[in-house]
């Protein structure tokens, strides 16, 4: 039996009639044509489905869309106005974080979800001091980043281009 | 995916009656590891009840510095929170060890405490499975058994718990509240979960339509505590093998001696292992690496590896060995409480 879903996706609202079985991503992508979002593995293995969930990074893979019903869901579009580029979006063109970029809106909303956890001062599990504030060095950025993969291989980069975003947000 | 229907729990005595009368419904928390199963074929329930809305997701405190941790609270949450940090580091490190940040963002308390095996046959319904249709046949024991028990196995299933939380929480000696139909009781989790032998398809103790409302902690214990992983990458790994301890010296006479230790093994069991054997081992001798090998060999007596995972035995007696090393500073004089990265 199919069930409403209100959804705010990158600022537009949406209502539909979804199927129970209809995951965060399918919502996403096949009914309501956000491309932003992809889908890697569909098991949680990715990250490539990472999309941010009332502000908070979720795999949107895992999630029955229905759970998420009123929610105001955030893909890498949505980071910035149209046409602008959001600080991460600059950064991981200024230092060549991306081959192929398919892994690239979900490292983007990763990221933008990380900084946050960060800016809150959550430890990851590499942080020495758990009740110190955060630095978010190059190892701080591998473990919170480790949840994307990435087939290209960028990861140098991407560390790169998450490093200089968090500096130029302090 | 088979079809189901969806249902929203409003209250939490709602949410088991609900479940109490149909046995073909489960519940759905964070999801991460259900809708995994929804998608394999290895869920095949009809109806799915969300228990997402019920207000469990708060950290309290109880008489005695000790906490109650709702079990819709997320894993990062409870990870982040102060009172966890300062009083249980070991249980942050254990949650932050496991999976990746936006899972844990989803994970809560009570899935992570019943998600299930991470073996692939069991995950892959074309092949033959005990654990997920009784009486076919284990396809693990003769194949691919890297991920799987040194401990406690049975013929029927020689399957690993995959959770770093429940190994911390069993050390920690913490207490999971649940409310079934005949009303609330009180399980500790190294209770929690069975043993496979004859009925490897039961993972816990629990019956259809208990649902956990919530974990307590004890006062946290005097001495040093820490939650080492080892895994195979560094990050966004299954544990092979992890060890949650914490001991407690007397140094106040001429030679130091152990006043208590509690300690809990990962990745080697049906369920996270309270090593009771090596506790006994270490209480009243003196920290040094003879007793710490002397309690791991005592604890993995019974160890009985398989083909792909005899590295196990030695990897989990260097494991126990170096953290209680560390713990009581037998290794060098200035490691700090909390030293569990890799
Ligand atoms: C790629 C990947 C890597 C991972 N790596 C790790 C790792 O390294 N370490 C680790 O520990 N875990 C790891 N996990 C597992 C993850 O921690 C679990 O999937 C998660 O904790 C499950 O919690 P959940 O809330 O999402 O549960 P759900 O998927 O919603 O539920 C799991 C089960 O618990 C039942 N349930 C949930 N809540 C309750 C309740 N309150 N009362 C009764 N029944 C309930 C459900 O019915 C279901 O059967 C990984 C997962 C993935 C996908
Ligand atoms: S080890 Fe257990 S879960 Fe794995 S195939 Fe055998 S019976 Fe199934
Ligand atoms: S598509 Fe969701 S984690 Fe891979
Ligand atoms: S850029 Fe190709 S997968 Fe990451």
């Amino acid at each position: 039996m199919a069930h409403s879903l209100h959804l705010t996706v990158d600022g537009q609202e949406h209502k539909l009639a979804v199927d129970p079985r209809t995951t965060l991503l399918d919502a996403l992508r096949d009914r309501l044509g956000v491309m932003s979002a992809k889908k890697g593995c569909d098991h949680g293995q990715c990250g490539a489905c990472t999309v941010l969930v009332d502000g908070r990074r979720l795999n949107s893979c895992l999630a029955l869309a229905l759970t998420h019903d009123g929610s105001e869901v955030t893909t890498s579009d949505g980071l910035a106005p149209a046409g602008e580029l959001s600080t991460l979006h600059r950064t991981f063109l200024a230092q060549d974080a991306f081959q192929c970029g398919y892994c690239t809106p979900g490292q983007v909303c990763s990221a933008a979800g990380m900084l946050q956890e960060a800016a809150e001062d959550a430890p990851s599990v590499v942080t020495e001091d758990l009740e110190g504030p955060i630095e978010l060095s190059d190892a701080e950025i591998r473990e919170r980043m480790s949840g994307n993969l990435c087939r290209c291989g960028a990861y140098v980069n991407i560390v790169a281009a998450v490093s200089q975003a968090a500096e130029e947000s302090r | 995916m088979r079809p189901f229907d969806y249902e929203r729990a409003t209250d939490t005595a709602g949410a088991v009656a609900t479940l109490t009368e149909r046995p073909d419904a489960v519940f759905l928390a964070g999801g991460t590891n259900l809708v995994d199963h929804l998608k394999l074929g290895v869920a095949e329930p009809r109806l799915v009840v969300d228990i997402n809305r019920l207000d469990l997701t708060e950290i309290d405190e109880l008489d005695d510095e000790g906490l109650r941790i709702g079990a819709m609270v997320r894993n990062s949450d409870a990870a982040a929170d102060p009172r966890i940090r300062r009083r249980y580091p070991m249980l942050s490190r254990a949650l932050l060890s496991g999976a990746s940040g936006q899972l844990r963002n989803a994970a809560t308390m009570g899935g992570n405490l019943l998600q299930r095996t991470r073996c692939v046959y069991f995950q892959d319904t074309s092949t033959p499975c005990n654990k997920r249709e009784p009486d076919s046949g284990c396809s693990a024991i003769g194949g691919y058994t890297r991920y799987h028990a040194i401990l406690g196995a049975s013929p029927e299933c020689v399957a690993t718990h995959p959770s770093d939380m429940a190994v911390a929480l069993a050390a920690l000696d913490a207490t999971v509240v649940v409310l079934g139909a005949a009303g609330e009781r009180r399980i500790p989790v190294a209770e929690l979960h069975r043993l496979p032998g004859d009925h490897p398809e039961q993972d816990t103790v629990l019956d259809h339509g208990d649902l956990i409302t919530a974990l307590e902690l004890p006062p946290p214990r005097p001495g040093r505590s820490t939650y080492r992983k080892i895994r195979d990458r560094a990050s966004y790994a299954f544990a092979l093998v992890s060890v949650a301890a914490t001991v407690d010296v007397d140094t106040s006479g001429p030679t130091p001696v152990i006043r208590e230790a509690a300690i809990a093994l990962g990745g080697i069991a049906h369920k996270p292992w309270r090593a009771r054997a090596a506790e006994a081992v270490l209480r009243g001798a003196e920290p040094n690496e003879e007793t710490f090998l002397a309690a791991a060999d005592a604890e993995l007596e019974a160890a009985e590896p398989l083909e792909g995972n005899r590295f196990k035995v030695p990897m989990t007696r260097g494991a126990i060995a170096t953290v209680l090393s560390e713990l009581t500073g037998t290794d060098e004089p200035e490691t700090t409480t909390e030293d569990t990265h890799e």
